[in-house]
């Protein structure tokens, strides 16, 4: 299943509708990193509430995400991790080290704005 | 639902079907929501396990009572190389296919009681998890 991925100002937004298979989840990989580039991308929000389980290939193809954007000038940040699921992350020792995450939505917008006037500041 | 369903794991829709089914498995079973996460977190280890070494192989998932208690097991059998080594595959971060080392010594850590037996004409991994296990 294609996961639909929605451009709002500077953002891409890709929210996830269901349970993905490792297909779905690298092909989410390869058009995330290719639209970074197509609508010139600062930031990425993957939307991960309708996610029930994260296994190990889950979490390493979202950090991968979060790299490859990075390396190509957008800042990632996943969203809506449920409380279940991050339980079983933690036991199964499955860590989003160098990953940025929020609550939902609305945080990780937020987030990105942060990051985006930090940027400015900055230059 | 039936107490046991055996599914084929041949390609990665098998993993996600598999791993819902163990959940539904779980729920029915009366696992509280976080249980059948962990249930079906571990599920999606083995079942990866299975394609990324031995290509095909099936799982079982079955409810169980025993005694004063219900629960759930979960035997995956394959007919691939075997494991050469089950004391280091056990061990957290260590593989020998560029994985992140997590499937099996990470599915251990969410099951109750975990068997791996392995040799030349396969790998059969038996995990239960019990629902009063903890108090």
């Amino acid at each position: 299943m294609e996961v639909p991925i929605l451009k709002q100002g500077h953002y891409l937004i890709a929210s996830i509708q269901s349970a993905l298979t490792d297909a779905d989840l690298m092909q989410l990989r390869e058009s995330l990193v290719a639209r970074v580039g197509k609508f010139r991308a600062r930031g990425v929000i993957v939307d991960v509430t309708a996610l029930d389980v994260m296994d190990s290939f889950a979490v390493r193809t979202l950090r991968d995400i979060t790299h490859m954007a990075r390396l190509r000038g957008a800042e990632t940040v996943i969203v809506g991790i449920q409380p279940e699921v991050a339980f079983a992350m933690v036991q199964l020792g499955l860590t989003l080290k160098g990953v940025a995450t929020a609550l939902d939505l609305e945080e990780g917008l937020a987030f990105l704005d942060t990051q985006a006037r930090e940027r400015i500041d900055r230059a | 639902m039936p107490d046991a369903v055996i599914c084929p794991i041949q390609a990665d829709v098998d993993v996600v079907q598999t791993r819902q089914q163990g959940r539904n498995l779980a729920a029915d079973a009366g696992f509280s929501a976080g249980d059948q996460t962990v249930i079906a977190a571990a599920i999606s280890e083995i079942a990866r396990n299975i394609l990324m070494y031995a290509k095909r192989g099936e799982i079982e998932l079955r409810a169980v009572t025993q005694a004063e208690r219900a629960g759930i097991i979960i035997i995956a059998r394959d007919s691939g190389p075997g494991i050469k080594d089950i004391q280091r595959a056990l061990q957290d971060g260590y593989s020998t296919s560029g994985g992140l080392g997590l499937g099996l010594p990470g599915a251990r850590r969410l099951m109750d009681e975990f068997e791996v037996i392995s040799n030349g004409n396969g790998t059969t991994v038996t995990m239960k998890k019990w629902r009063e296990a903890r108090a």
